[in-house]
């Protein structure tokens, strides 16, 4: 049984409007945990577009996904939020007004006063590749992680891909596995050049192979691998022999265990109201690209504006009766003493 | 202005008008040619555009940029007609540009 944390809020997601959320909950003493399937914040920022310029946030003419990520988490600060990444929310469940139950696929529960779902395009998930029959041997030869690198002993091991994941796990699963094949369908490769050296030199020692061409069938009986199809380069078909496969074909999108909670959805998007943000759960609001109202426009400045918004009824909906005093960084002290400037 | 014919896996044809300057990817999306899912908006992220430019047109649509030739790597089948569609900029010179959309983005 782990420790219970509990807090005021929950952020799940922590892409721009998740870290911005956390700012304006603080300059209301509301404390944020933040949860996020990926290792490192950022949401979309960090995973699709972390080199690429952004042009349409106010006030910054150019800044990339990473920069305004590092910008966000240094305007967050002075309130102290905790993160939790490379974990997934599982499950939600109300008890109450203002006592939410939230649990995560690593073993983190939170009870929290109210919870916020700035989940973007949902949660960030391997790719499965549209291999005929692969849902067969999903989960006994069929693997998108590693979880436990011992599960991987004294196995065939077919890894497909080129990136990091890709060459990462061709180094580090080669010593414990029977044979290991890496497969990837040009000779050249997105890792880092010290990864793809590395997987070169065992190649050159004969303790791995290395195959161009792409998976194109799986054979094997009973859940179990035996040897995967591939079509080469040159056109022509050979088989690997292999009872264990990795495909790292990077992210992608899913909605995800949202889907689950009972609120109301609308084509994979929560339907929200744009005085409060709530759903059809009363406690539990959503910003950012994840939620929908009439008018709605996908953009990190409009999830902002909703943090704002949505911060001043999380104030309401945590302390009713109580008066909220509105007030700007610029003039009152009360604020700045939050923010550590005054 | 350029007429884009996208071949479906199902072997229906649907053409559209593109506008010079937009990407293919672009045309698709407001045209709501199903198949071209584009997750990550245009910015070269995904590889949910993918399309195979008919061997015809292959010269014309242009080469790959190393950016475009990285994300290939996660789309499933590709071939060496295989692009994607958000980095092909539509121009009169593609006026009756044909793509066939894979069976499924991934």
């Amino acid at each position: 049984m782990s420790d219970v944390i509990t807090t005021d809020a929950v952020i799940i997601g922590a892409g721009p409007c998740g870290l911005f959320a956390i700012f304006e909950l603080g300059l209301l003493d509301i404390k944020c945990h933040v949860v996020d399937i990926l290792d490192r914040p950022g949401g979309q920022c960090a995973e699709l577009y972390p080199e690429k310029p952004i042009y349409d946030i106010p006030a910054l003419p150019i800044v990339t996904g990473a920069e305004l990520t590092h910008r966000l988490m240094e305007q967050a600060k002075p309130f102290h939020p905790q993160y939790h990444f490379n974990q997934m929310v599982t499950e939600l469940i109300k008890h109450g007004p203002t006592d939410f139950e939230l649990r995560t696929d690593g073993g983190i529960t939170f009870r929290s006063k109210i919870v916020v779902i700035a989940a973007g395009g949902g949660s960030f998930q391997p790719k499965k590749p549209p291999i005929p029959g692969i849902d067969a041997y999903e989960g006994t030869s069929v693997f998108y992680s590693v979880k436990k690198m011992e599960a991987f002993r004294d196995k065939d091991i077919l890894i497909v891909g080129g990136g990091d994941s890709a060459l990462d796990w061709v180094n580090n699963l080669q010593p414990l596995a029977r044979s290991m094949t890496l497969l990837h369908r040009r000779d050249e490769f997105r890792a880092a050049p010290d990864s793809v050296n590395k997987m070169r030199e065992l190649v050159a020692a004969g303790k791995m192979q290395m195959k161009l061409g792409q998976v194109t069938g799986l054979t094997g009986a009973g859940g179990v691998l035996s040897s995967v199809q591939v079509k080469g380069n040159d056109g022509a078909a050979f088989d690997i022999q292999a009872n264990t496969l990795l495909p790292f074909f990077g992210l992608t999108m899913k909605l995800g265990p949202v889907a689950n909670w009972g609120l109301n959805l609308e084509q994979n998007l929560i339907p929200v109201d744009t005085e409060k943000f709530e759903t059809s759960e009363p406690g539990i609001v959503a910003i950012g690209d994840i939620n929908h109202y009439p008018g709605k426009l996908k953009l990190i400045l409009s999830g902002f504006h909703e943090a704002a918004l949505l911060a001043q009824q999380a104030f309401r909906y945590i302390n009713p009766g109580e008066r909220l005093l509105f007030q700007y960084t610029t003039s009152s002290s009360n604020l700045q003493k939050k923010l550590g400037v005054a | 202005m350029a007429k884009i014919t996208f071949i479906l896996h199902n072997g229906t044809e649907q053409t559209i008008t593109g506008i010079a300057g937009m990407s293919v990817m672009e045309a698709a999306i407001k045209n709501m040619v199903p198949g071209i899912d584009a997750d990550c908006g245009g910015a070269c992220a995904c590889a949910t555009c993918h399309v195979y430019v008919e061997p015809e047109w292959k010269d014309r649509a242009g080469k790959r940029a190393p950016m475009e030739e990285d994300m290939l790597d996660f789309a499933f089948d590709v071939q060496d007609t295989s692009r994607l569609s958000c980095q092909i900029k539509i121009s009169d010179a593609l006026d009756g540009l044909r793509v066939r959309v894979p069976e499924k983005q991934f």
